[in-house]
C-alpha cells in the first residue's frame, strides 16, 4: 500500500504523476494507444474489404443516379452554349454550329449513341436522330440551321431543345424524378407521368405491402418453430434445427422450381385436390404466377432468417419465467404475451428486420414465380440493369428503396429501439 | 536439380499456351452454345492452334457494357442480338470489323453480298437468324389446329392459356399481327400512338390468360407440363423439343418475327487479331451451315442455305425447319433495330406498366 | 410440536407417487400434511424427490398417482394459476423487461385489482422488504441480495395462504444468506403463511424450519422438528445427512431397558441408546455427535464406559477446537470441544480416554 501511493506522485499542482514524473493521464493514455493501434490494425482489413466491396459501389450507384455525362461530356460545345442562354432561348444559328461542330466530333469519336441514348431516355424516340445524322455531319457547311434541318427537320422541335437543355447538366434529379413517376415538361416544371407510364410508385407501395406480409407469415410461421427448437431437448432440437436449416443448403432456384413444380394448374396441389375431389378439374387454383405464388415462395425462402433471430433469442430464456408468471396467476396465455412475448421482441425485431429488408430486395422468386402481379421493384430494377440498360433509372430507384429502408430502419429505432435487436 | 528444370521448362509451356493461343467467346448458353462449340470453336481450334474459352451469359450484352465501362475486358467475342449490336457500337463500346476481311462465298461471291441483308454491320457479322414464333400442343387440339398469328390470340376459339416473353420487344408485334395489321406494316403501325393503344388493346384481351416467361426454357416447360397449351417461343426451342424430345409441340410460322445473332467483339480485347481471326472463320459459309445440324436457326449466308442437311439424328431435314425457307416466310416480320433503339426506352416502360397494373 | 399439536391438514400429499418415464419411481408413496401456519422444508440430496414435489404443489408437474389437497381441495387438476400460491424461486425468475414495481404489479393485474389497490399493496410488500426505494429499478441493476427480497416480496404481494420457495438462497454468498434466512423466518412469522421450502442445505433447514422432512431416494425418511431430527436421527442417513456424525459398526452384546452394550470390531464395549435395534446379536452402526464426546472423566456419568484414543490432529478454529482421534481402529473419529476459559489443548500423540452419555449415542441401523 505504502509502496503504491508512493509511485504516484503527486505535482504541485495536484495531479497525480508516475514514478518518473510523466502525468498518470498521459502515461494511460500512451499505454491504452498502443492497445488500441493493435486492435485497429487487426480489424484493417475489414474495414478495407467494406469500404472496396460496399461503400464504394453504393457510393457509385449514388453517383450514377443524379448524374449522366452521356451528353455534356460528348457535346462539349452545345453544352456551353446550353449554359451561356436562359431557359427557353430559341436555338439561333451559334446553338446549330455548336451542334453540327459536336456531332461532327462525336461520329468521329462514335459517341453519337451515347448521346442519343441518354436524350432519349428523357424523350423517346429522338436516338435514331442522332445517329442518322451524326452519319450525315461530316458534310455540315454554313449556315449549319439549314443545314441541319435538311437533314432532319425534327431538330426544329422546341422540345427536343427544351429536352438537350435538361440533359446537358451532367448532374441532374430528372432520374429520381422518373424514378418516382415525375417528369419534366418543356418548361423544366416537374409534372407528373403520364398515366400509362406510371408504374413505380405503385410497385414500390406493391413491394413494401408484399414484404411486409411476408414478414408477418415468416413470423406467425417461425415463432412456434423457433420456440419448439428452444425447448426440446438439443438432439431432437438439432434434428429439427437441420431441418430448418435444410431449405438454406438448397439452391435458390431448385427451390423456386419446387414451388413450381408444386403449385401450378397441373402441379401436384391441384391434382391432389382434383383427385380428392375438393376442386373439379375445369376450377383449378390459379397459386402460381400471381401474387400468391410470389408470397408463398418467399416466405418459404426467407423463413430461416426469422427462426434463426428468433431460435437465438429463446434458448436461453429459462422456463421459470414462464412459470413464475403462472405462479403469480397468470392463465398460459396471459403468461406467454406478458412475460414469454415481450423477452422474445429481439429476435423478432431482428429476424422480422431481417426478412423485410431481404424481401424488399428479391427479385429471382417474383421473375421466376410471380407472373405480372407479383413482379417487385427490385424486378424493375433488374430490367434497367440487364436489358434496358438504363443504368441510372436502375441506381435511381435502388437508391429510393435504400432510403426508403433506411426511414424504415429509423422507425425502427425510434419505436422498438436498435439496441433491442438481436441477430444471434 | 533435374525435377526443377523439368518442371520450370512445364510451366514455361503452360504460361505459352495460355498466352498466346487463346481467346474467349461469350454466348447465350444452352444448346445455343452446344451448337457454336461444335460447329465452330473445334474446327477453329483444329484449323488454327488457337484454344477457344466458352462462357455463357443470360445476356452478353449485359456483361459486355459493363466490362468495356470498366475497363476490365475479358472476353474477346460475343454473341449478341442485332439492337444490343448496333446500340454498343454506336456507343464506341465495340471494335469495328472490316467487311472486306470476311470469306468469300465458295462461288466467289464476296462476303458483302453473301450475307442476308441486315446480318452485316460495322461493328458486327450476323451468324444466324433465329425467329420467335408461336407454338402449341397438338395434343390440346385434336380437331381443328391453330394455324395463324391471329389463332394465338383467339381464346374463344382455341381455348387454354397462353404464354408469352415478358418484353415488349415481338410481344407487340405480335399483338399487332394477330390484330390483323401485316408484317410489312407492323413498325409503321408501332410508330404511332394508336398503333401502341391498339397493341395494348389486343393484350388487354388476353392478359389474364397469359403466363409470362422470361428464360428461353421457360416456354418448352410450360407447354410439357400442360400449363398452357399455346406459347411464343424461340423456334429452335421447339424444334428441340419436338425432334429430340417427340413432343407433339407444333410451330406456327405466320406472324414469326426473326432477328439476327451477330458477333461483335468488345473495345479493349486482349486477343483483337485471334478475336477477328475467329469471327471471319465462323462466319464462314461451311461453318455456317454446319451449326444448322445442331441447331434450327438459319444461317446468316445465302451461300449456307444449300448446304444445310441433315440434323444430328441423321434423318430430319433440317432445311424446312429454318426460319429463313421461303414457305415460312410468307408472313414474316424482320425485328428492326431502328425501330426499337428509338422506342424500347418508352415501349418497354408502357409495357411494364401495363403489367404490373 | 406444532405437527401434533394442530396439524389441520392444509396442505396434504396422499400416497402420492410420480415417474417421468414409466420405468422407475422419483417419488415413491408420499405421505405428508403440512399445517396452517407451518413452516416445512423439504431436505435432501439432489435427485432425492424434493424439488418434484415442491413442482407437483405448484402444479408444474402432474402426479403419476396420488392426491394432493390445499385447504380441503384436490388441486391434482387445478392449472398452476388458480393455486393461489406464491413461489420464490432458485433464480429468482423476476421479469427482466418489468420495473420492480411492474413486477410486483403483475400478480395484482392478472387479478384485476384496481390501481389505488395496486399501489397500496405492492407499496407494503415492498416496505416489507425493505425495498421501498427501488420500485422505479430493473431487475438487472439489483443485487443478488435485492433481487431476492423482490421476488419475496412478489409472492406474497398477493397474499397467498401458501408460499412454495425453491432453493431461493443458493445464489446467495454465506453472509447474506445467513442474514436472509433470518428475514424469511420474521417474514413468515408475522405473516402467518404457510412456507414450503426446499433447500438441500442442512444449517438452512435447521434454522429456519417448524419442521424438517428429510428426502432420500423417492421417500422422506424422517419428519420432525429440527431439535429431534439432529438430536434423535431415526436411520443412518438422517444421522449421517444432517450434521456431523461419528460411526462406530459393531454388534448388539446387550439390551435392556432402552440402553444397549454394542461391542466393537475391535473389542471395546461402549454404551448406546437402541433405536432401530432390538435384540442381541443385532449387527448396528452406533451414531456419536462429536460435541458429546467427553474427555474429562470427571465430565461423564459415574457408569459410562471409556474407550482408548489416540490424537491424530487437533485444529484451532476459533470459538472450538476440533480433535482427530484413532479410535476402534478408525483415524475419523472427531470430538469438538467449546473454547471455555481453561479448556485443554490437546496434543497429537497424546493417549486419552473418552465416554459420552448413553443416550447421546444411538445405535442405528448398520446401513
Amino acid at each position: 500500500m505504502a509502496d503504491a501511493t508512493a509511485d504516484l506522485a503527486a505535482e504541485p499542482t495536484g495531479r497525480l504523476t508516475t514514478a518518473d514524473g510523466r502525468p498518470l493521464k498521459t502515461a494511460l493514455a500512451r499505454a491504452q494507444a498502443r492497445a488500441r493501434r493493435r486492435a485497429f490494425l487487426l480489424v484493417l482489413p475489414l474495414l478495407l474489404f467494406i469500404l472496396v466491396t460496399f461503400i464504394v459501389p453504393i457510393g457509385q450507384m449514388l453517383h450514377r443516379s443524379i448524374h449522366n455525362d452521356g451528353f455534356s461530356a460528348n457535346m462539349p460545345l452545345l453544352s456551353q452554349w446550353f449554359a451561356r442562354t436562359e431557359p427557353g432561348t430559341a436555338p439561333d444559328e451559334a446553338a446549330y454550329a455548336a451542334l453540327a461542330a459536336d456531332l461532327q466530333a462525336a461520329a468521329k469519336a462514335k459517341t453519337v449513341g451515347v448521346v442519343g441514348t441518354r436524350v432519349n431516355y428523357e424523350m423517346p424516340g429522338t436516338r435514331s436522330l442522332f445517329t442518322s445524322t451524326g452519319r450525315k455531319a461530316r458534310g455540315f457547311e454554313p449556315p449549319y440551321r439549314e443545314a441541319i434541318l435538311q437533314a432532319d427537320p425534327k431538330w426544329a422541335d422546341p422540345t427536343l431543345w427544351g429536352t438537350m437543355r435538361q440533359v446537358s447538366q451532367a448532374y441532374s434529379p430528372n432520374f429520381f424524378l422518373a424514378a418516382v413517376d415525375l417528369a419534366r415538361d418543356n418548361e423544366g416544371n416537374i409534372v407528373q407521368a403520364p398515366p400509362e407510364r406510371r408504374v413505380y410508385l405503385m410497385l414500390f407501395q406493391r413491394t413494401f405491402l408484399i414484404a411486409g406480409l411476408i414478414t408477418v407469415l415468416c413470423l406467425l410461421l417461425g415463432f412456434p418453430v423457433a420456440h419448439l427448437l428452444a425447448t426440446l431437448p438439443l438432439r431432437a432440437s438439432n434434428l429439427l434445427m437441420i431441418l430448418v436449416l435444410l431449405p438454406f443448403w438448397t439452391s435458390l432456384l431448385v427451390r423456386t422450381t419446387s414451388w413450381i413444380v408444386l403449385l401450378q394448374g397441373q402441379g401436384v396441389v391441384n391434382n391432389t385436390l382434383v383427385a380428392t375431389g375438393l376442386i373439379t378439374d375445369q376450377n383449378r387454383m390459379q397459386m402460381i404466377y400471381n401474387q400468391t405464388g410470389t408470397i408463398i415462395a418467399m416466405t418459404h425462402i426467407l423463413l430461416p432468417f426469422m427462426i434463426l433471430p428468433l431460435y437465438s433469442v429463446m434458448r436461453p430464456i429459462p422456463p421459470t419465467y414462464v412459470r413464475a408468471a403462472r405462479s403469480l396467476g397468470a392463465s398460459s396465455w396471459t403468461a406467454f404475451r406478458r412475460v414469454y412475448l415481450p423477452q422474445t421482441l429481439p429476435g423478432i425485431g431482428a429476424g422480422a428486420l431481417l426478412v423485410f429488408i431481404l424481401g424488399v430486395g428479391y427479385y429471382i422468386t417474383p421473375a421466376l414465380v410471380g407472373g405480372a402481379s407479383g413482379q417487385l421493384i427490385s424486378n424493375l430494377i433488374a430490367f434497367h440493369m440487364q436489358d434496358s440498360l438504363n443504368w441510372s433509372l436502375a441506381a435511381a430507384l435502388a437508391a429510393v428503396l435504400l432510403g426508403l429502408v433506411l426511414i424504415l430502419y429509423w422507425l425502427y429505432d425510434r419505436l422498438v429501439g436498435i439496441d433491442n435487436l438481436k441477430l444471434g | 536439380m533435374k525435377t526443377a528444370l523439368v518442371l520450370s521448362s512445364a510451366l514455361t509451356a503452360v504460361a505459352f499456351a495460355a498466352s498466346a493461343e487463346e481467346i474467349t467467346v461469350m454466348s447465350w448458353g444452352g444448346a445455343y452454345t452446344v451448337s457454336q462449340v461444335e460447329a465452330f470453336h473445334k474446327p477453329f481450334t483444329a484449323a488454327t492452334g488457337i484454344n477457344v474459352i466458352s462462357v455463357d451469359a443470360d445476356n452478353p450484352a449485359t456483361p459486355l457494357k459493363a466490362m468495356v465501362e470498366a475497363n476490365n475486358v475479358s472476353v474477346d467475342v460475343a454473341d449478341v442480338n442485332t439492337s444490343d449490336a448496333v446500340r454498343l457500337c454506336d456507343e464506341g463500346q465495340l471494335e469495328e470489323i472490316d467487311p472486306a476481311s470476311l470469306p468469300p462465298a465458295p462461288d466467289g461471291t464476296p462476303a458483302t453480298e453473301d450475307f442476308l441483308p441486315g446480318a452485316l454491320s460495322d461493328c458486327a457479322v450476323g451468324n444466324i437468324v433465329y425467329s420467335m414464333v408461336v407454338a402449341y400442343d397438338a395434343s390440346k387440339f385434336p380437331d381443328d389446329k391453330p394455324a395463324t398469328i391471329g389463332d394465338f390470340f383467339d381464346t374463344a376459339k382455341f381455348p387454354g392459356k397462353r404464354a408469352m416473353w415478358k418484353s415488349a420487344k415481338t410481344t407487340l408485334e405480335m399483338a399487332l399481327m394477330g390484330d390483323g395489321v401485316p408484317a410489312a406494316e407492323v413498325y409503321d403501325v408501332l410508330g404511332t400512338p394508336e398503333g401502341v393503344e391498339r397493341a395494348f388493346a389486343k393484350l388487354d384481351s388476353v392478359k389474364g390468360q397469359i403466363v409470362w416467361w422470361e428464360a428461353g426454357a421457360q416456354p418448352v416447360q410450360l407447354l410439357a407440363d400442360g400449363e398452357v397449351a399455346m406459347t411464343t417461343a424461340y423456334n429452335g426451342r421447339i424444334f428441340a423439343a419436338a425432334v429430340t424430345e417427340n413432343k407433339p409441340f407444333v410451330a406456327i410460322w405466320d406472324g414469326q418475327v426473326y432477328e439476327y445473332d451477330l458477333f461483335v467483339i468488345p473495345k479493349g480485347a486482349a486477343n483483337l487479331e485471334a478475336a477477328k481471326k475467329f469471327v471471319a472463320f465462323a462466319t464462314g459459309t461451311q461453318p455456317l451451315a454446319d451449326q444448322a445440324k445442331w441447331i434450327s436457326y438459319g444461317p446468316a449466308r445465302k451461300s449456307s442455305g444449300p448446304l444445310v442437311g441433315l440434323f444430328q439424328d441423321g434423318k430430319t431435314e433440317m432445311a424446312p425447319h429454318m426460319p429463313t425457307a421461303a414457305a415460312n416466310l410468307t408472313n414474316a416480320l424482320p425485328s428492326s433495330y431502328e425501330f426499337w433503339v428509338d422506342h424500347e426506352a418508352e415501349l418497354a416502360e408502357r409495357f411494364n406498366a401495363w403489367l404490373a397494373n | 410440536m406444532v405437527s401434533s399439536t394442530r396439524n389441520d391438514g392444509f396442505v396434504v400429499f396422499e400416497h402420492v407417487q410420480k415417474s417421468y418415464d414409466g420405468e422407475s419411481l422419483v417419488v415413491k408413496d408420499l405421505n405428508l400434511a403440512i399445517s396452517k401456519g407451518e413452516f416445512l422444508t423439504m431436505l435432501g440430496p439432489s435427485g432425492s424427490g424434493k424439488t418434484t414435489c415442491l413442482m407437483m404443489l405448484a402444479g408444474f408437474e402432474t402426479a403419476t398417482h396420488g392426491e394432493i389437497r390445499l385447504d380441503g381441495r384436490p388441486i391434482n387438476s387445478v392449472p398452476p394459476h388458480k393455486r393461489g400460491i406464491g413461489m420464490v424461486f432458485q433464480n429468482y425468475a423476476l421479469f427482466p423487461h418489468m420495473t420492480v414495481g411492474e413486477n410486483l404489479s403483475f400478480p395484482l393485474e392478472v387479478r384485476g385489482i384496481g390501481k389505488a389497490d395496486r399501489e397500496q399493496k405492492i407499496r407494503r410488500a415492498l416496505d416489507m422488504v425493505q425495498m421501498g426505494a427501488f420500485a422505479n429499478r430493473r431487475p438487472a441493476q439489483l443485487s443478488g441480495g435485492q433481487q431476492q427480497r423482490i421476488a419475496l416480496a412478489r409472492a406474497l404481494v398477493f397474499d397467498p395462504k401458501l408460499v412454495l420457495m425453491d432453493e431461493p438462497l443458493g445464489a446467495l454468498d454465506k453472509q447474506l444468506r445467513e442474514h436472509m434466512q433470518f428475514e424469511i423466518k420474521h417474514l413468515h412469522e408475522t405473516l402467518g403463511i404457510t412456507v414450503v421450502y426446499v433447500t438441500h442445505d442442512q444449517g438452512e433447514a435447521l434454522t429456519m424450519s417448524d419442521r424438517i422432512a428429510v428426502f432420500n431416494d423417492g421417500r422422506i425418511q424422517q419428519l420432525a422438528p429440527p431439535s429431534d431430527l439432529y438430536e434423535r436421527p431415526q436411520n443412518s442417513f438422517v444421522a449421517g445427512f444432517i450434521g456431523e456424525n461419528n460411526k462406530l459398526p459393531g454388534t448388539v452384546e446387550e439390551i435392556a431397558e432402552g440402553r444397549a452394550l454394542v461391542r466393537l470390531a475391535t473389542g471395546e464395549l461402549i454404551d448406546a441408546t437402541p433405536v432401530n435395534v432390538s435384540r442381541q446379536g443385532q449387527k448396528t452402526l452406533v451414531s456419536i455427535r462429536p460435541e458429546r464426546v467427553e474427555f474429562k472423566p470427571e465430565m461423564l456419568p459415574p457408569n459410562a464406559h471409556l474407550i482408548d484414543a489416540e490424537v491424530m490432529e487437533f485444529i484451532y478454529m476459533g470459538d472450538i477446537f476440533r480433535t482427530r482421534l484413532k479410535v476402534a481402529g478408525s483415524e475419523e473419529f472427531v470430538i469438538k470441544s467449546r473454547n471455555t476459559l481453561g479448556q485443554r489443548m490437546l496434543e497429537p500423540g497424546e493417549k486419552i480416554r473418552i465416554g459420552w452419555a448413553p443416550q447421546d449415542a444411538r445405535a442405528l441401523d448398520p446401513l
